[in-house]
């Protein structure tokens, strides 16, 4: 059987631009500052957690693409070259094929938010310059481009969970040798339209912003991060199926736990959000960590994080494995495993 | 050790339950997969044979748009739909029903005319792959509005959060069905509904489904009208692909969903097949966000990549069901790319754009014209382009204008989106 590894992994936090900070940040465990966002009409304003501009402007934000591009394909962008390393100039110049998958909920909303607040006022003059970022897949798209890769390209869309989703996804593709090599992004930005939306629901999660890649590759050397063992089912909630029971459902498909096994989960240190997977966990005694916690809601970014912090602790021998646990926004239960690769 | 450290205890030995990856590996020998259940909502109107009915006439459904104000716009028109006061029977809840809005409305209709086609059981594990490009976007508008226009007021704000977000539509369908399983919601512009379709092609062939239900749904609404009119994409006149004085397109709305399954599944219990998928090819054109290279490589190595996969060369194909939106860009690129990929065989090739009935319905075009294409090969006949006036002289393609029976083996539906999607499919009658 063919195995699959992690070649690669990016990220783009609050805690900044890049896998050394979020590591940081997560080794620290004290949940990073928080940034008021002012809403209209509103004196008191929400809070978010943004990404802190980078040290350096990189240099991809002249790509003719990249110009008017919004902070999600920024994001986007950032974490996949960072991921990809010396890879770029294999796909760059058509040496390998690079499958693309982009997961995100909230999407580019910052400029979907801008463009109808234009049509409200006049639709006559509304830009048709910002219309097409609000599309899903413009962040896929630009990537694509700035890579010069025309091989399969998909953005999904859902909660959490389809990060992993797209890991699946990407097995899938390398094990149908669609592709060589196969990056799998998560990616939202933030804005005070979403902030109100989960302000709603959850008064006390933080709305973050950044992105997570990894990665994947079959049958690689022995350079790789950390190999996927296995991506679990994905639980949808359901009227027959609550969330509790979801959840409880992704847990049975991981072996009960060893000494030396990492679990980070979705959970964001909010009793009523958390109990469905803290229950589903209860039995797990070994050491666990919660990046939202620390780094706020941002959706399938969070999971991407998840997952890079997973796979940063197999690279650095902290841990053997990694379990990911997610139980999402709204829509489905979810985990994947990583381990060392053995050769 | 930074991490939070629970106890030092250590599990003892259950066996490993994991999903396990090689679940991911393709079956030795694809399956072959076959269609059992398709059902359609456009603004024909709902169901197989109204809509099949108008695009073998070629009927066309533009007329103003009622849902929103477009007295500012260039365009005024669209296939708006009339929704029927009812919804067929599911199993979804009375509160949940009034709370759906139009693009959820439409994707029940569709879904529930495959499922009872298909006669499927209601317990079973099923993936649902969708395609979309705004889900429920006008609840998106109208929490923006309220948002604006009075901060303060909460009144139906989290109902909208929740139905706006596009993973409520394939739970509803779960529910209306009452079944459980994977979504996959892939939003890859205007290539959405045929990308799902593809993706969940690729999952039974390869063995990883037994069954998926499958389509591509989008409602009309204010933010995408305005900005196709912002680009200038849409037809202050009429939607006529191929068309040597086309002048962009025009937008419709609807949903179609189909019912794939493996054709052993299928034989043993009997179904009834309704067509089978043999092909699927994507490619990516990274030319530029809104335009297509003018060359049509990425059109073309999708076109080329079905036929791969489906085994069959172009003169094989009897029919091209084309993304043909009417702009001028995006016809011209086809055009080229079909010349192309069809090569000695084009002067022979019938191709129709069934945009020119029911307009551009985005994520749901690529699943609709999967439908269409399925009424073509059951139904032996071509979906005409009535409205078309003067063909455009670099299609070396035959454009089907008029109503006309024919022998139907294969046909081919492309879809081409923004930010370069690209997709194609093949389909095979089932005789």
């Amino acid at each position: 059987m063919s195995r699959v590894f992690i070649d690669g992994i990016g990220a783009v936090s609050p805690a900044g631009w890049g896998v050394t900070a979020l590591r940081a940040a997560l080794e620290k465990n004290v949940p990073l500052p928080i940034q008021p966002v002012a809403r209209p009409g509103w004196e008191k304003p929400l809070f978010v957690r943004s990404v802190p501009p980078p040290a350096a402007r990189p240099a991809f934000f002249a790509h003719p693409r990249l110009r008017r591009a919004n902070a999600i394909t920024q994001f986007t962008i950032a974490a996949a070259l960072e991921a990809l390393g010396e890879t770029v100039s294999l796909v760059q110049s058509g040496a390998a094929r690079l499958g693309i998958i982009v997961g995100m909920m909230s999407g580019g909303v910052n400029y979907s938010r801008r463009f109808y607040e234009e049509v409200l006022k006049d639709p006559a003059t509304a830009s048709p310059l910002i219309f097409p970022e609000t599309v899903f897949n413009a962040s896929a798209s630009h990537l694509a481009a700035f890579l010069n890769s025309n091989a399969i390209c998909y953005t999904l869309v859902g909660d959490d969970g389809t990060f992993l989703q797209g890991i699946a996804l990407a097995t899938q593709w390398l094990a149908d040798d669609k592709v060589d090599v196969c990056l799998v992004i998560g990616a939202e930005e933030t804005d005070w339209i979403v902030a109100d939306a989960i302000n709603l629901f959850h008064p006390n999660s933080v709305h973050s912003a950044g992105a997570g890649a990894i990665l994947l590759k079959k049958d690689s050397s022995s350079g790789a991060i950390a190999e996927l063992a296995a991506v679990t089912d994905s639980f949808p909630f359901t009227q027959r199926q609550t969330r509790a029971t979801a959840a409880c459902k992704m847990r049975a498909q991981f072996p009960p736990g060893m000494k030396n096994e990492l679990l980070c989960t979705s959970a964001q240190q909010l009793p009523r959000l958390d109990t469905a997977e803290s229950q589903a966990w209860s039995d797990w005694t070994g050491v666990q960590v919660a990046p939202r916690a620390i780094l706020g809601e941002a959706f399938l970014a969070a999971t991407a994080w998840q997952c890079v912090a997973a796979c940063d602790v197999i690279r650095q021998n902290k841990f053997a494995s990694a379990n990911v646990s997610v139980v999402g926004v709204n829509q489905q239960a979810i985990g994947a495993r990583f381990e060392k690769p053995a050769f | 050790m930074p991490w939070k450290k629970k106890s030092p205890a250590q599990f003892k030995g259950e066996a490993c339950v994991l999903f396990p990856l090689s679940k991911s590996f393709p079956a030795a020998r694809p399956n072959r997969v076959v269609i059992t259940g398709a059902g359609i909502f456009t603004a024909f109107g709902p169901g197989w044979q109204i809509n099949a009915d108008g695009f073998r006439a070629g009927r066309t459904v533009f007329r103003p748009v009622t849902l929103f104000d477009v007295s500012h716009q260039r365009s005024k028109i669209a296939a708006e739909a009339d929704l029927p006061a009812e919804l067929p029977a599911t199993k979804l809840a009375p509160n949940t029903i009034r709370r759906l809005g139009r693009a959820s409305r439409m994707l029940v209709f569709a879904a529930q005319e495959a499922w009872s086609q298909a006669g499927w059981n209601a317990e079973e594990n099923l993936p649902v792959v969708l395609g979309t490009t705004s889900g429920e976007m006008s609840f998106g508008e109208q929490y923006l509005q309220q948002a604006l226009q009075s901060p303060h007021a909460k009144r139906r704000q989290p109902t909208r959060v929740i139905h706006y977000q596009i993973q409520q539509q394939g739970l509803e369908l779960d529910n209306a069905f009452g079944f459980h399983g994977p979504i996959t919601v892939i939003s890859n512009a205007c290539a959405s509904g045929a990308n799902a379709i593809g993706h969940a092609f690729e999952m039974v062939r390869g063995g990883r489904a037994e069954k998926v239900l499958t389509g591509g749904y989008d409602a009309l609404c204010q933010l995408t009208f305005a900005g196709f009119d912002s680009l200038q994409a849409l037809s202050p006149t009429t939607c006529r692909p191929f068309d040597a004085t086309r002048d962009g397109l025009t937008l419709g709305e609807g949903a179609a969903i189909l019912a794939l399954e493996t054709f052993e599944h299928a034989r043993k219990r009997n179904a009834e097949i309704l067509g089978e998928i043999t092909g699927y090819g994507v490619a990516t054109d990274t030319h530029h966000l809104t335009q297509p290279h003018p060359e049509g490589n990425a059109a073309l190595a999708a076109m080329a990549a079905a036929c791969a996969c489906a085994k069959v060369s172009p003169d094989q194909i009897d029919y091209v069901n084309a993304h043909g939106t009417a702009t001028p860009q995006n016809d011209a690129t086809e055009t080229v790319a079909v010349n192309r990929w069809a090569g000695g065989h084009a002067k022979k090739l019938p191709v129709s754009s069934t945009k020119s009935s029911i307009g551009h319905l985005l994520g749901a075009a690529g699943a609709v014209e999967a439908v269409v294409c399925l009424m073509a090969l059951r139904g032996q006949w071509l979906p005409p382009q009535i409205s078309l006036d003067k063909i455009d002289p670099a299609c070396r393609f035959q454009i089907v204008r008029e109503p006309v029976d024919a022998k139907v083996e294969m046909a081919l539906s492309n879809s081409f989106g923004f930010g370069g999607a690209n997709a194609s499919l093949v389909f095979r009658r089932w005789a």
